[in-house]
Formats: structure tokens, sequence, C-alpha cells
């Protein structure tokens, strides 16, 4: 199984420790709910060294990348983050990712872990058959750490080892730092809905800065987090996980990813798919649903409409923050635009599911 | 991790008490410690007739679904109304008050086969 350089401080922590993906992953520390609250009240840090980081570089690489993905690649400056996705020419989804510009011909995908390798074989295989040239893709995932620090104190942790003026750096931007004298990338993103960061380093500095951000963090109320809140953190806030609410059989268009989605920026893999089946209507949607009465939905759990089934939960769980059942659910566009009520069949039962607002925690 | 001595256990990390022809089923700190925090909890009624080695409920951590089985036949006495509640006291009180059944036995020797604390322990340690 492959391991993050903070394998062993993982070990030390007494977490629990799953193949994630071919990756020696925490699971969690202390508890899931217990780390899903101190990131909701104070600050949690994870190891997220496991996500994946390709350059791509060159006079071409702008052309490039708006032809790869979907979002509109012109709005973005240096210094700036913008959440994004490859697509197949189905328009089912390859990956989502966040893509930093550092310079017009400069840029960094960060992907996920389980797919890192399939990305970069899409995007080569993109690249030999078009005609772009001057371009550099290289995977650098191996190279990089990553460390992700968030909670609502988050920054003032990150203040104490950085003279870099973090007020500056506005939410879906980053900069290039010095972290406790560690080279680093200081982006302000995350994945739960909280303030905070994503700190990329060199893989051998790893450690140092995981040392460094608990030791000045803990009075804070800093905790590790492993990636069961993760998982919990991003559903109450909605966020696609790949695999789940995102798929190759999955448009994002179906995936209220609509706004990440530029149809009108000119073509893009997957553009044409999409184009044809918004025309001809979106059979189906995902939407958010709360459990009336106690019970865990998950993923897979058949939604119920009059007796049929019309969709099922890509993702589900108990809501660490609101205590009832949450999920997301791909369902057919004419039940979840209906005002029928909605069901989850969970194991012998039927519960009643109020369709919800997004995010479910706001 | 505590194991009463005076209960008894079953491979499927259940633990029962033993009062004449009356048991009280749970789930195990073993058990519950696999599972990580409890967040639901599905119990029979009274009057339900259980067989031995099927469901009798389900408890469900933030991550997983796991079926609790039935150590012997017999009818459900009394529940832990309490439970579904506060699933929370499967992880603080396994043995307490994270009890989850009574059942009356319908053939008390049926018991014969359950591990004692030591075999127990052993067991756990394997797996």
């Amino acid at each position: 199984m492959k391991k993050t350089p903070l394998n062993q401080i993982h070990r030390q922590l007494g977490a629990r420790m799953v193949d994630f993906g071919g990756w020696d992953m925490p699971v969690q520390y202390s508890g899931v709910i217990a780390e899903h609250m101190a990131v909701r009240t104070t600050a949690g840090l994870f190891d997220v060294s496991h996500m994946g980081e390709i350059e791509v570089s060159g006079v071409q690489a702008f052309d490039f990348l708006q032809y790869a993905t979907t979002n509109d690649v012109s709005g973005l400056a240096d210094g700036q983050v913008q959440y994004t996705a490859l697509c197949y020419e189905t328009g089912g989804v390859v990956d989502d990712l966040t893509l930093y510009r550092f310079a017009a011909d400069r840029y960094l995908l960060c992907v996920n872990a389980s797919n890192s390798d399939k990305d970069f074989a899409w995007l080569q295989d993109l690249l030999e058959k078009s005609d772009f040239s001057d371009l550099n893709l290289i995977n650098r995932s191996a190279e990089y750490a990553q460390l992700a620090l968030q909670g609502p104190v988050a920054a003032n942790i990150l203040a104490k080892l950085t003279s870099t003026d973090l007020s500056a750096i506005k939410f879906y931007r980053f900069a290039e730092g010095e972290v406790a004298g560690i080279k680093t990338i200081i982006s302000r993103t995350g994945y739960t809905g909280e303030d905070g960061f994503e700190l990329y380093c060199a893989d051998a500095d790893g450690v140092k800065l995981w040392q460094e951000l608990m030791s000045v963090g803990q009075s804070l109320g800093l905790e590790p987090i492993g990636l069961g809140a993760r998982d919990t953190l991003r559903l109450e806030k909605a966020y696609a996980l790949y695999g789940h609410e995102i798929t190759a059989e999955i448009m994002p268009i179906e995936a209220r990813l609509a706004w990440i989605t530029k149809l009108k920026k000119g073509n893009f893999v997957g553009r044409d798919a999409m184009l044809k089946a918004k025309e001809a209507g979106l059979s189906r949607k995902l939407i958010a649903l709360t459990l009336t009465t106690s019970g865990v939905p998950r993923e897979g759990y058949p939604v119920i409409c009059n007796g049929r089934e019309v969709g099922y939960v890509t993702s589900g769980t108990m809501s660490p923050s609101l205590k009832k059942g949450i999920a997301l659910a791909l369902v057919e566009t004419a039940s979840a635009d209906s005002d029928q009520p909605l069901e989850i069949g969970i194991r012998k039962h039927h519960i009643l599911a109020e369709r919800t607002a997004l995010p479910f925690v706001k | 991790m505590n194991f009463p001595e005076e209960l008894k256990y079953t491979e499927d990390h259940e633990w029962v008490l033993v009062e004449d022809d009356i048991i009280t089923v749970g789930i195990t700190d073993f058990a519950q410690d696999q599972l990580g925090d409890v967040v639901f909890v599905e119990l029979p009624e009274v009057g339900d007739t259980l067989e031995a080695g099927k469901t009798l409920g389900v408890v469900e951590s933030v991550k997983a679904v796991s079926d609790v089985y039935a150590p012997a036949s017999g009818e459900v006495v009394e529940v832990n109304e309490a439970l579904p509640d506060e699933p929370e006291a499967l992880n603080n009180s396994p043995y307490e008050d994270g009890w989850m059944i009574k059942l009356k036995l319908a053939d008390p020797a049926a018991l014969d086969s359950l591990m004692d604390v030591s075999a127990y322990q052993e067991f756990v340690e394997k797996d």
C-alpha cells in the first residue's frame, strides 16, 4: 500500500488506518464526531498528501487547459485557484480538481489521489491526439506533501508560523511563502466549508510542517482529523466527491456543477455531449434530502416516489452538526421537481425525506 | 479493553448475561471500539420471536452498518427503550447503559457454545 510521509505520525497518534484507494490513510483519531466538531468550532489538521499534483506548463498551457477542463480558465489570474473538472467526450467526469495559476504559462492541477494516474494518462492521451505543442505535462504527485488546516481559527494558527500576510490571500487565492521556515504554497481553499488553508510543501518537509502546526495549534484547539470526518464535513456542505456524486457515468451538469461547466466558453472535451443532453432536457438531477425521522441514509439506498424507485443516494451520513440523516441523491428530474413526497429505502423501511436547500449546514 | 468476567461472549462480538432462563444481550467493548461513534440503533419489539444466529437489530456508526445477531432463540421480553435516543451509550457504557434486549430462552442449553471471558479475549487477539 502507498504511504504518505506522515504515515508514522498517524500511527503514533493511534489513528485507525484504512486502505483508501490504495493508500494507507487515517480514518479517525479520537472519533469522527469529535473531530468533525473540532473543525466546525476550532481547527483541524488533515494529511492530504495522497492527493495528486500535475503540472502543465508551456506557451500553449492555457489553450490546452481551456480545452481539457470544463471551467473557464480565461477568468483565472496569477495566484488564483479554480474548481473545475475533466470530462470524457460523453460528458461523464474523469475527475474534479482545483487548478492553480502560477503564471500565464504555468499551472498546477490538484487531483484526487485514486485518480491521479488515470488523470495524468488521460491528459497525456489528449495531448497526443491534439494539435497542441510547446507543452510540458509532469506528474509531480510524489514530490508534494499536502496538509489541510481547516476551521474558524485556522488563520490564527497559521499566522504564528509565517510572515506571509494571510489577510491578503482571499478565498480561492494562493501565495508562495514560508511556513515554519518551509517553502510552502499557501492556498486559501478546502473541503470542509470552513475558513482554512491547503498547504503544499516538499514531500520531505511534510512531517516538520505537521509537527510545527500541531505544536502552535494545540492551545487553540487544533486536532488531527481523519478521512471519516473529512467526509461528513464535506457532505454537510454538499461538496461533490468523485466516485459518488460525479463518476464517468454522471455529467457535472446533472450534479449541480453547472457553475463549473462553462458551455459557452468555446469547445472543450465533453461539451457537445452536454449541450445535447441539456437540449433534450436532463433526465436526472442531484438533490439534497434530510430524513424526517431517525436513520442513516447511505450510498446506494433507493429513493422512492409514490412507491416507485426514482433514484438513489450518492452519499449519505448522520450529520454530526444537525444530528439528522442527510443525503445527496441522483433522482429523476420529474420526481425531483414535483411536490410528491420522497422516501429513502433503508433496509425494510421507507423513511420520508424532505427536499433540502443546500448546503445542509450554512 | 474491558471484558467483564461474569459475561458470555459470541464470535460476532455480542455479550450475554445469563440469569436463569433470561439473557441480556449487548455488544462488546471491542465491537463498539471497532464501530466508532454509534449514531443509530434499531431494536426488535417486545414479543418478537428471535432465532439463534439471525439478526436481532442493527447498530450504525457514522461510517458503518453492523448487524447484531441473536445468541440464542427465544422471545424478546424487554428492550432498552432509551437506547435509540442515546445510541452513544453503546460507546460509553457497552455493558450497562448500552444493553440492547432481554430474551427468554427457548432452550437454556443452547448457550453452551458461547465463549467465556478468557476464550473471548483470545478470540479478539486473533481477530
